[in-house]
C-alpha cells in the first residue's frame, strides 16, 4: 500500500507543481490577476497624479477638520474591515458558516460607513467650490505663489477620479460581499476567500490613495486657514 | 476531479490573534502618517517615509490577511515582481514631469500681447 502511494506521487514531486503548480484553484488565481492588473490601474493614476503635481503649482488644502478627521475614520473603517473580513473567511474555512455571514455583514457595515463618510468629506469640499475642473476662488487666492502663477485646476480632476474610482471599487466590494454573505450556504470555503481577496485589495489600495491624496495635501503651513473671511 | 481538488489547500492558516496584532500594526503606520502631516518637514523626506510606511502596510496585509505568507512560493513569484517591475516602469514620466515644470511661464513680467492672426488670403 505505501510503495503504491508514493509511486502515485512521483510525477508531482518531480517538478514539484503537479495539476495544481500554485496550489490554488483556478477561481482564486483568477481573483489574484485580476488584482494585479487593477493594481496596475491604481498605480498609473497614482503615478499621473504625482506627475501633475511635480510639474504645477499645487494647492495642499485640507484642514485638520472635516478633511483629515475623516479621511482618518474612513481608514480606520477599512482595515477594521479587512479584520472581520479575516475572522469570516477563517470561520468559514472551519465550516462555521453562521458566523462567516455574521463577519462579513459587520465587514460590509464598515464598507457602506466609508462610503457614507467619504460622500460626506466629497459633500464638504464640493460645497467650497472644488469641482473636477475648477478650484474655490479662497484656494486660488491663497496658493498663488510670489510669482503670481496660480494653483492648477487639475486638484479636483485627480482627487474626484482616484478617490471616485477606489469609492466604486468599495461599493462593487460590498454589493459582492452581500451576494457572497447571502448565498454563504451554498458557496464553497474557496468562494469565500476570494471575496476576502477583493475586499483586502480595496483596503490595500486605500494604503496608498490616504497619504498621497490625504496627507500629502495638508495646509501645513496654514496658508488657507490665514486667509481672512 | 476529486482528486486533484485534493490537492487543493482549503485550511486558513494563522490565527485570530495573529490577525489582530497585524490590524493593530496596521493601525499603528496610520497614526504615524497622519501625524507626519504635522510636524514640519521638507516634502521629500516626508514623501519618503510615508511610501515606506505604505509599502510595509501593503505586504503586512498581502502577506497575513490576503493570506500570500501561507501560499506556494510560486505564486508570489508569478504575481509580485512582475507587478512591481510595471509599476516602476511607469516611472520613467518623471522626468518629463520636472521638465515641464521647469518651462512654465513664471509671470515675472505681464505675459506679452499675442500677435494679431494673420488674415487668411
Amino acid at each position: 500500500m505505501s510503495t503504491e502511494a508514493r509511486a502515485e506521487h512521483f510525477p508531482a514531486v518531480d517538478w514539484e507543481g503537479g495539476a495544481f503548480p500554485y496550489r490554488v484553484g483556478h477561481r482564486k488565481l483568477g481573483m489574484w490577476l485580476f488584482i494585479v492588473s487593477d493594481s496596475l490601474t491604481f498605480s498609473a493614476l497614482l503615478i499621473g497624479y504625482s506627475y501633475l503635481r511635480a510639474s504645477n503649482v499645487w494647492p495642499t488644502p485640507f484642514p485638520f477638520y472635516p478633511s483629515i478627521v475623516f479621511a482618518s475614520v474612513m481608514t480606520f473603517c477599512l482595515l477594521s474591515s479587512s479584520l472581520t473580513m479575516v475572522f469570516g473567511v477563517s470561520a468559514s474555512s472551519k465550516g462555521d458558516k453562521a458566523k462567516a455571514r455574521k463577519w462579513i455583514l459587520a465587514t460590509i457595515v464598515f464598507g457602506t460607513a466609508f462610503i457614507v463618510l467619504h460622500l460626506i468629506e466629497w459633500q464638504h469640499l464640493m460645497h467650497q467650490g472644488l469641482g473636477p475642473f475648477y478650484l474655490p476662488d479662497t484656494w486660488i487666492k491663497a496658493f498663488t505663489t510670489t510669482e503670481g502663477v496660480p494653483p492648477t485646476a487639475l486638484f479636483g480632476a485627480t482627487f474626484f477620479t482616484i478617490t471616485g474610482l477606489h469609492m466604486f471599487h468599495v461599493a462593487t466590494g460590498v454589493i459582492y460581499l452581500a451576494v457572497v454573505a447571502a448565498r454563504v450556504n451554498k458557496l464553497k470555503h474557496e468562494d469565500v476567500e476570494i471575496s476576502g481577496l477583493y475586499w483586502h485589495f480595496v483596503d490595500l489600495v486605500w494604503m496608498f490613495v490616504f497619504p498621497l491624496i490625504y496627507i500629502m495635501s495638508v495646509d501645513m503651513t496654514g496658508q488657507l486657514a490665514k486667509l481672512p473671511h | 476531479m476529486t482528486d486533484a481538488h485534493a490537492h487543493v489547500d482549503e485550511h486558513f492558516a494563522g490565527s485570530n490573534k495573529l490577525f489582530i496584532s497585524i490590524w493593530i500594526w496596521l493601525v499603528v503606520m496610520t497614526l504615524i502618517e497622519i501625524a507626519l502631516a504635522y510636524f514640519e518637514m521638507s516634502h521629500v523626506i516626508m514623501l519618503t517615509v510615508l511610501l515606506g510606511l505604505s509599502i510595509i502596510k501593503a505586504a503586512l496585509i498581502m502577506a497575513y490577511f490576503m493570506h500570500l505568507k501561507f501560499e506556494r512560493l510560486s505564486l508570489i513569484l508569478t504575481l509580485i515582481p512582475m507587478l512591481v517591475v510595471c509599476i516602476l516602469l511607469l516611472f520613467v514620466f518623471f522626468p518629463d514631469s520636472f521638465r515641464s515644470a521647469g518651462l512654465r511661464y513664471q509671470f515675472k513680467e505681464p505675459p506679452p500681447v499675442a500677435p494679431a492672426p494673420l488674415e487668411e488670403p
